[in-house]
């Protein structure tokens, strides 16, 4: 009963049948936009009254071929007419969708206003989160033990293997590239302060806090916006319970905690990694490795380790929330803010790092 | 139960469905023809959702025929699939507008992965479209988080007619709305449902929505239809359903009457 869409021009007279529908059509567009163009050129009867079906989509593209008017002749039937007409009534604002004309000055200051703008959000969470602290150590019985527990083992005990992973193979790899050139200046028994200080001091925390700001960080932020978007942190607010204690401190102290334990566990497996390899490599026996390192490597080092793990956990876990309540309602923004939310902690506990370096430039390095 | 004819558009034809251990459909059969406005109903959990889901080919029943314009669904290649699945239009419960994406973006959305249509053309479709869901063509540039629940349907029925589809699937078309706001969706439907000659499949428990829209009713009840028939037909019979109905909806048996 139906067929493809067909045009039958005539002098004078264009006659279409077929099924004029945007199915039909699209298979056969190129063609007959073709023959729609000789047709279109010159005043002619239009036919349409044997077409089988007329959508609106070819009644468009009928109306464009005349020209957005009616043509001088048109035989059609009641359906196509009126479908025809609805088409004929539609007007088409110049702009439908939003223009985003920035000139210089928008493209300089848009970035900048945002950078204030997240700075003082940043600010705001960090300091619900001291009131907080201070509302908890008064009232310690509301404190919520189950989600801060729950946190700790989500960011911390599942994120132990890979913790492992990472430091044991990063371990085996500074260890072999050190190695290599210790042998050459006869200095092989360095490798033990080489190691001790930069994986407990540097690599351990850094390491760390890449790999938790990308697993937990991300994490947070993608939680947090989600209950933003389907309006979980409103309903909170409406059982009059407050969001900042119940949602968000348990997450930032979660990692505050669990951080620096992942650090210490991290650089445990990555000395572990650069012993058996220097073992292997310098033939260095563990057990010589393992009092050296006592030597080598004071205690303040350790402290510095696990000093930084305690501010980057807390920075990781601050600026995830920080972006997951910035989180507006629709995917485009949820993405956005994840990754905002992994680059900034990234950058910043990077940026941290090097305060801490220049800090601490004094401490628990043994003077030769 | 009647056969099919080239006037089906939805045949149903010994479906079974499993969830697990738990059975929702058994032998299930439904034909609907051309130009009927069917309304699926039963209770929560009697598999509704699920049938309409069939239909859309987003799930395969564990085992019986899905065909749509007399084509079953499972013989078809997956390409072969997508383009027929074109042809009809599908509401969602909650609209499931994209979010990142504008109304005019959103309903513009199938028409650009036809990548057939030109700008202009698909600007003055979506316009079209904008206007058959009595929406202003400056809505078009709001985002989905800015409109009310109301509008949120609309835009999602106006996307759901871009391909001008034969068939149109709605689920739940009117739950989340007020009374006004729902009376006067339906009458929407109702009118584009006579002007686009469509075939309408729909979900609902509203039983106003049930009354101004739907030429038949088909009772999903014990893991098949109960019974299926014209509103006058189904509202005669004495069935758990029909009760229901004569207490809740005073206004049904006065138009079943008439």
């Amino acid at each position: 009963m139906s067929g493809a869409p067909c045009l039958l021009i005539e002098p004078g007279r264009v006659t279409a049948t077929g099924d004029w529908t945007l199915a039909a059509l699209v298979p056969v567009l190129p063609a007959l936009r073709k023959a729609l163009a000789d047709a279109g050129d010159a005043e002619r009867v239009w036919d349409v009254s044997n077409v089988e079906r007329l959508d609106s989509a070819a009644a468009v593209l009928l109306w464009r071929i005349w020209g957005d008017r009616w043509p001088p002749d048109l035989l059609a039937g009641d359906l196509q007419r009126r479908t025809i007409e609805r088409v004929a009534a539609t007007r088409i604002p110049l702009s439908v969708r939003g223009v985003d004309g920035h000139g210089l000055i928008g493209r300089i200051g848009v970035p900048v206003l945002r950078l204030l703008d997240n700075a003082i959000g940043m600010i705001a969470v960090y300091g619900q989160f001291l009131l907080d602290a201070v509302y908890f150590v008064r009232h310690p019985r509301e404190m919520p033990w189950r989600e801060l527990s729950a946190n700790i083992y989500k960011a911390g005990a599942l994120a132990l293997p890979v913790a492992a992973l990472v430091g044991f193979l990063i371990g085996i790899t500074i260890s072999y590239l050190s190695a290599l050139q210790l042998r050459s200046v006869g200095a092989d028994l360095f490798i033990v302060n080489i190691l001790g200080i930069s994986i407990i001091r540097e690599l351990g925390p850094v390491l760390v806090a890449v790999l938790v700001a990308g697993r937990s960080g991300s994490a947070l932020t993608a939680q947090i916006g989600v209950m933003r978007v389907t309006e979980e942190i409103d309903a909170l607010a409406a059982m009059g319970v407050s969001r900042s204690r119940r949602v968000i401190f348990p997450k930032i102290l979660a990692l505050t905690v669990a951080m620096p334990l992942l650090v210490l566990w991290a650089s445990a497996t990555a000395l572990l990694g650069g012993m058996l390899s220097a073992n292997l490599q310098l033939d260095i026996s563990l057990v010589y490795f393992i009092e050296n390192l006592q030597r080598a490597v004071p205690v303040s080092n350790l402290v510095i380790g696990v000093g930084k793990g305690i501010v980057f956990g807390f920075m990781v876990g601050w600026i995830a929330c920080h972006f997951g309540l910035r989180v507006a309602p629709n995917t485009e923004s949820l993405s956005a803010h994840t990754t905002r939310s992994v680059v900034t902690s990234i950058t910043l506990v990077i940026l941290m790092d090097a305060v801490f370096a220049i800090l601490t430039r004094s401490i628990g390095v043994p003077q030769l | 139960m009647n056969h099919e004819t080239a006037d089906t558009v939805v045949s149903l034809d010994g479906i079974v469905s499993r969830a697990g251990e738990r059975v929702i459909h058994e032998n299930l059969e439904l034909l609907v023809d051309r130009r009927q406005i069917v309304a699926l109903v039963g209770d929560s959990g009697s598999g509704k959702t699920t049938l309409l889901r069939h239909m859309m080919g987003l799930t395969t029943p564990t085992a019986g025929r899905v065909s749509l314009f007399g084509r079953d669904l499972s013989e078809l290649a997956p390409a072969a699939r997508r383009e027929h699945c074109r042809r009809l239009g599908v509401l969602f419960q909650g609209g499931a507008l994209f979010s990142a994406l504008s109304v005019f973006d959103n309903i513009a959305f199938p028409l650009r992965e036809l990548r057939a249509l030109d700008e202009d053309w698909i600007a003055r479709l979506v316009m079209l479209k904008l206007a058959m869901v009595e929406l202003e063509p400056e809505h078009g540039k709001l985002m989905p988080a800015q409109l009310s629940g109301g509008m949120v349907k609309r835009v999602a029925l106006a996307r759901a007619l871009a391909l001008e589809p034969e068939l149109l699937l709605l689920d739940e078309p009117t739950a989340g709305l007020d009374p006004d706001r729902s009376r006067s969706f339906v009458r929407l439907v109702g009118q584009l449902q006579r002007e686009l000659g469509l075939t309408v499949i729909m979900v609902t428990h509203d039983l106003d929505t049930l009354a101004d829209l739907a030429t038949h009713v088909a009772v999903l009840a014990g893991r098949r239809i109960l019974t299926f028939g014209t509103m006058a037909e189904v509202m005669a019979q004495d069935h758990p359903f029909a009760e229901a109905f004569r207490g809740g909806g005073r206004r049904i048996s006065a138009r079943a009457g008439a």
